[in-house]
């Protein structure tokens, strides 16, 4: 019986207390019909290796822009993405990503997703099969290897990116807004297979989410952006302990990390809501 | 406990609900031709056309001529999948070209190509090739939009997947782009091998050269109403072949989805 070597913990960059991820002041502008719109401005921050980092701001506030800048499917921005010192210009190696919107390639099994990066890398049939094998176990799918996405939730199905990006062995996973269209939940219980698998291989992760109670479950720091153009307000410690579960969500101490977020948050939110509002005005659409 | 699956749930329920359909169907004309609602010197009995085809099999030598017509569809639905296929990518790629000719394209689908068949005859002459030739004219348009739609309707999300593991332009196109698009490609087949068969048993009537098109034109000559409808039956076997092949390859490149 051939053994396939499994990865039970990421490989550690050298100089664990170097920062894995940079992020340097980055800039991005597009032009819009109504002149030019500054998403995300003067954005820095830096991910430790093995981190679990939340990014939350109210909807518009160029969360996601950010997300594509950091994965490299964005250019033309002013600043820099470094990945272990390495300056990212496109989509790098070390950077798994994990959308928002549902990404399983629907004429392809569940294996066959969570093989895919491997088929790429040219891994010979059997290895990536096991590898992809161990994956698919890892998100608690074991027994719907065969089934195609179609035949599963949309929790399911978001664990199948999971165990799509996972087999690649990125250093460091992104992950935009990856339970939104999910119900509470499902999200919670899922929030639970991040933390345990994050857990287990010390995945360095970025998270982005407008989900509150979500950021504060996972996430060991919370930066907190403004609305429009989208800058760094705060960022939070979030010192609870690990190994951490769902049931995290009862404690008084999460209560008042929920109640200090909101507090930065809710300014932004209604900024943006007012905004929004005032261009649908402008638009002539509904009051 | 789970009781026994209704009738109506059974997997070969459609099938059977098909074949009761098209039977009870053909008992309806029977029955208007009987009660003479219905012209039989225009159409004629049911019973006649099902009488009529040990005579149509035996002495039209309709074997050789289904044989003939088919090839001919096979031939051109090959050709025709190549190029239209060859075609939507083109126009996918090229976004001027898409822009200078995809008007274009869509006016062809929609003209009488059938009326060119005395220029392909200049062409070609009178053989099977001018047939293929005019099928593949036919079914190429249908099948060059219905690519470049699946293309261009692929998910954002699937295809900055495919960038995000860093997928070089082939490997974007032949793992993520083309069986994305597929099912919509096999739409335009449908569309394009229904306009090549139409077209072929059309000039091959018209021009009354082999297959199942020139017998038809010669019995409808003889005032053979039943033969000709009996050999009718024989161009949608045709028709049937070419769909269940196209089926069959659509399962075997994309399983499900």
């Amino acid at each position: 019986m051939s053994a396939v070597a499994m990865p039970s913990e990421r490989d550690a960059v050298p100089g664990a207390a170097e920062p894995i991820l940079v992020v340097d002041r980055i800039v991005k502008r597009f032009d819009t019909p109504d002149g030019t719109l500054t998403a995300v401005d003067d954005v820095s921050l830096s991910i430790k290796p093995g981190e679990f980092f939340g990014v939350i701001g109210p909807s518009g506030c160029g969360k996601s822009t950010l997300f594509n800048v950091i994965g490299g499917l964005l250019d033309g921005y002013d600043g820099a993405v470094r990945v272990g010192g390495e300056t990212v210009r496109g989509p790098h190696p070390a950077i798994g990503m994990i959308f928002q919107e549902e990404s399983t390639f629907p004429w392809r099994s569940v294996i066959d997703n969570v093989a895919f990066p491997l088929e790429i890398a040219g891994m010979p049939k059997a290895e990536r099969y096991a590898r992809a094998g161990h994956f698919v176990s890892l998100v608690g799918l074991n027994g719907f290897e065969r089934r195609f996405p179609a035949e599963l939730s949309g929790g399911m199905r978001q664990r199948v990116s999971m165990a799509r990006t996972l087999a690649a062995e990125p250093k460091i996973m992104l992950m935009d807004e990856p339970f939104a269209s999910l119900d509470e939940q499902t999200r919670l219980l899922l929030g639970d297979k991040v933390l345990q698998i994050q857990q287990e291989l010390k995945q360095t992760t970025l998270l982005i989410t407008h989900n509150i109670t979500e950021a504060v479950q996972l996430s060991d720091r919370i930066m907190v952006m403004t609305y429009r153009p989208g800058k760094v307000k705060r960022i939070v410690d979030i010192d609870l302990p690990r190994p951490r579960t769902s049931e995290i969500v009862s404690s008084e101490a999460f209560g008042r990390y929920v109640a200090q977020i909101w507090n930065d948050l809710r300014e932004e939110a209604t900024r943006g809501l007012l905004d929004d509002e005032s261009r649908k005005l402008r638009a002539g659409g509904p009051s | 406990m789970s009781g026994p699956i209704p009738f109506s749930k059974r997997r070969y329920f459609p099938a059977i609900l098909g074949l009761g359909s098209c039977a009870g169907a053909v008992l309806l004309v029977e029955l208007l031709v009987y009660v003479e609602l219905l012209n039989r010197f225009i159409i004629p009995p049911p019973s006649d056309v099902v009488a009529a085809f040990p005579r149509v099999i035996l002495e039209e030598h309709v074997l050789s001529r289904f044989m003939l017509t088919a090839g001919e569809a096979l031939a051109a639905s090959v050709l025709v999948t190549i190029f239209g296929v060859a075609g939507g990518v083109l126009l996918y790629q090229f976004n001027l070209l898409r822009l200078a000719t995809e008007t274009w394209v869509a006016a062809i689908a929609a003209a009488p190509l059938v009326l060119m068949y005395p220029l392909y005859l200049v062409i070609f002459g009178r053989n099977a090739t001018t047939i293929v030739m005019m099928g593949f004219t036919a079914g190429l348009a249908p099948i060059i939009l219905k690519t470049l739609e699946g293309l261009a309707g692929t998910r954002r999300v699937l295809i900055n997947v495919g960038r995000s593991f860093n997928l070089t332009p082939s490997q974007q196109f032949w793992k993520i782009l083309f069986p994305a698009a597929l099912p919509t490609i096999f739409v335009g087949m449908r569309l394009g091998l229904i306009f090549a068969l139409i077209n072929i048993v059309g000039v091959e009537y018209l021009i009354n050269f082999g297959g199942l098109g020139q017998l038809i034109n010669e019995l409808a000559e003889r005032f053979d109403i039943a033969g000709t409808y009996a050999a009718i039956c024989f161009v949608i076997v045709v028709s049937i072949i070419v769909f269940m092949l196209t089926e069959r390859l659509e399962r075997w490149l994309r399983p499900a989805g």
